[in-house]
């Protein structure tokens, strides 16, 4: 099993600590994983994506071009990234703020209204991990006593006290999900 | 088994410098590098151990901190990316005249002049056939992941002490940025002043009335013995390509087509090699993983049982060079790259084999 996901979004939306909790909670249950940001200009511009990859073997390149899952959080994401889905691939995004939702017919299309929830529930600092939730409904390749873990690694340890909080913000996030195109 | 963590590349350089026993990190922040430093200031490994942490005011001024700190025996280290490494040149010239122990570590960026923050290859030919002056070399290790970007530079200062030299470690933006797991060796404690002295007797830690002055320098006006300075370090070049050369092949047993391919690049053609195999394509992977010492027999006894090399790299072609001249002219050998801050995809490399080595186009 190999898992190629590229997750982008507004800097501040928490898109690289996202795929890092994913990353960690990957590492605590044995697998394999990359986390490969984009540090460059865009991020500059205030754009940010990370790559990340889950595996049972050893990876090979830690940056591709083509993923089995995209997860979209603006609308310069969408432009982006709604091609590099693979077919029959999985595309998962926040409608919220996008003027032009995904038209692809070959990939699992879901929206999640992770950012109009959490800003009603005043959650807006752990709106990623609703998202995140989300993406693990579809796709459980870490298990919940790892996300944990990867909560625990990834966190500050001042921090620790708002895991519950974040792993709430998980479950949430799997109630929220709501298919919009499936492939056949 | 050591400590396991996700991290990235720079982070592990700066944990495995504290684990190693380093004595003193200078250096001074530049994109993509700048963690290296940030972990070292937020980990205080003056209270962990006691190494120095220290921001010089400049490239020039970290590599003649690492002169200084050298000289008395102790384990120095500095990391910089590739237009900060320029302003290094000098100074590392000196420390190889002065046969002195350090690590330095290239984070490349593309170029030249002050290029772009986005990784490179482009600092191969720097690296490896001595940006400074004079006939010196450094032991060059190109790490592939954020393992070796830890296991380097413990590999790293054992060489250097061992050799009485600089040694390199190449790595690019991509490695230093990305965050992998990696299993941290444990904490090698730092050596007490008495075994500085009995590990290095050439360094400058007060006389003892029992020697004469150790002199660190890299000058001798005389002709004749500014001559046996070189023929010394010569003999050392050549013990270490008899002895230091490191590799890794991977499928190259039934290979009919070679990538040869170091640090990131070799991570991209192993991806393209597994994308080239399953259109039946059989293709190796060579990765070199000490620049100097070029693993040249070996790269030549593989790249002679197959029908074309494709070699790939971030750079306008530079390990290219090392590899025709290991492999001779009786096989095909290509180049693919990319620069200025761009990474190939795995298939644009499986494309470029496809249409310059396998289709005969170049």
């Amino acid at each position: 099993m190999t898992e190629e996901i590229i997750i982008a979004g507004f800097g501040g939306q928490g898109v690289l600590s996202m795929g890092k909790i994913l990353a960690y909670s990957g590492v605590m249950q044995n697998k394999e994983v990359s986390w490969m940001p984009s540090y460059g200009p865009e991020m500059r511009g205030g754009t940010a994506n990370v790559t990340v990859i889950i595996s049972d073997e050893r990876i090979s390149s830690p940056i591709v071009n083509a993923y089995d899952t995209a997860i979209i959080l603006n609308q310069q994401s969408m432009d982006k990234f709604e091609k590099t889905v693979k077919p029959g691939g999985l595309l998962i995004y926040d409608p919220n703020g996008l003027t032009r939702l995904p038209e692809r017919k070959d990939i699992n299309i879901y929206a999640i209204e992770a950012a109009d929830e959490a800003g009603k529930r005043g959650l807006a600092k752990i709106f990623n991990m609703i998202v995140l939730g989300g993406f693990l409904k579809l796709k459980p390749l870490v298990a919940p006593e790892y996300i944990h873990k990867g909560l625990e690694k990834s966190l500050p340890a001042r921090h620790h006290a708002l895991i519950p909080e974040n792993e709430k913000a998980i479950e949430l996030g799997k109630e929220l999900l709501q298919a919009i195109h499936l492939v056949n | 088994m050591g400590e396991l963590r996700l991290m990235k590349g720079n982070e592990a350089v700066a944990e495995a410098a504290i684990r190693a026993g380093c004595d003193g990190y200078f250096g001074y922040p530049i994109t993509p590098q700048s963690e290296v430093m940030e972990y070292l200031m937020a980990e205080k490994p003056y209270e962990r151990t006691g190494m120095v942490v220290l921001q010089a005011e400049s490239e020039t001024a970290s590599i003649n901190m690492l002169y200084g700190g050298a000289g008395t025996g102790k384990m120095v280290m500095t990391s910089s990316s590739s237009p900060g490494i320029s302003l290094m040149q000098e100074g590392i010239s000196y420390m190889a005249g002065a046969e002195l122990p350090a690590v330095i570590v290239n984070i490349t960026r593309g170029g030249p002049g002050l290029g772009t923050i986005q990784p490179s290859q482009a600092d191969y030919f720097q690296a490896v056939k001595g940006g400074g002056h004079g006939d010196y070399k450094m032991l060059v290790l190109a790490p592939s992941s954020v393992q070796e970007m830890c296991d380097h530079v413990k590999l790293a200062f054992d060489k250097a002490f061992e050799y009485r030299t600089p040694v390199m470690i190449l790595s690019d933006g991509a490695i230093g940025q990305m965050m992998e797991k990696v299993v941290l060796f444990d904490q090698i404690p730092r050596r007490t002043d008495e075994e500085v002295i009995k590990q290095c007797p050439w360094a400058s830690t007060g006389r003892p009335k029992t020697r004469n002055h150790n002199i660190i320098t890299s000058l001798d006006l005389d002709p004749a013995g500014q001559e046996r300075v070189n023929l010394k370090l010569q003999a050392k070049y050549k013990l270490m390509e008899k002895n230091e050369v490191l590799y890794e092949e991977i499928q190259c047993e039934d290979a009919d087509y070679l990538f040869v391919a170091f640090g990131l690049s070799a991570r991209i053609c192993q991806k393209a090699l597994d994308l080239a195999r399953a259109k039946g394509i059989k293709v190796g992977l060579f990765r070199p993983i000490t620049l100097f010492p070029f693993p040249a027999i070996e790269v030549s006894n593989v790249g002679n049982r197959v029908k074309g090399i494709l070699v790939v790299e971030m750079n306008a072609g530079q390990m290219i060079e090392d590899v025709k001249l290991s492999v001779g002219c009786k096989v095909k050998i290509e180049h693919y790259g990319r620069f200025g801050g761009i990474i190939p995809s795995p298939d644009e490399v499986v494309n470029a084999l496809e249409q310059q080595i396998i289709g005969g186009k170049s």
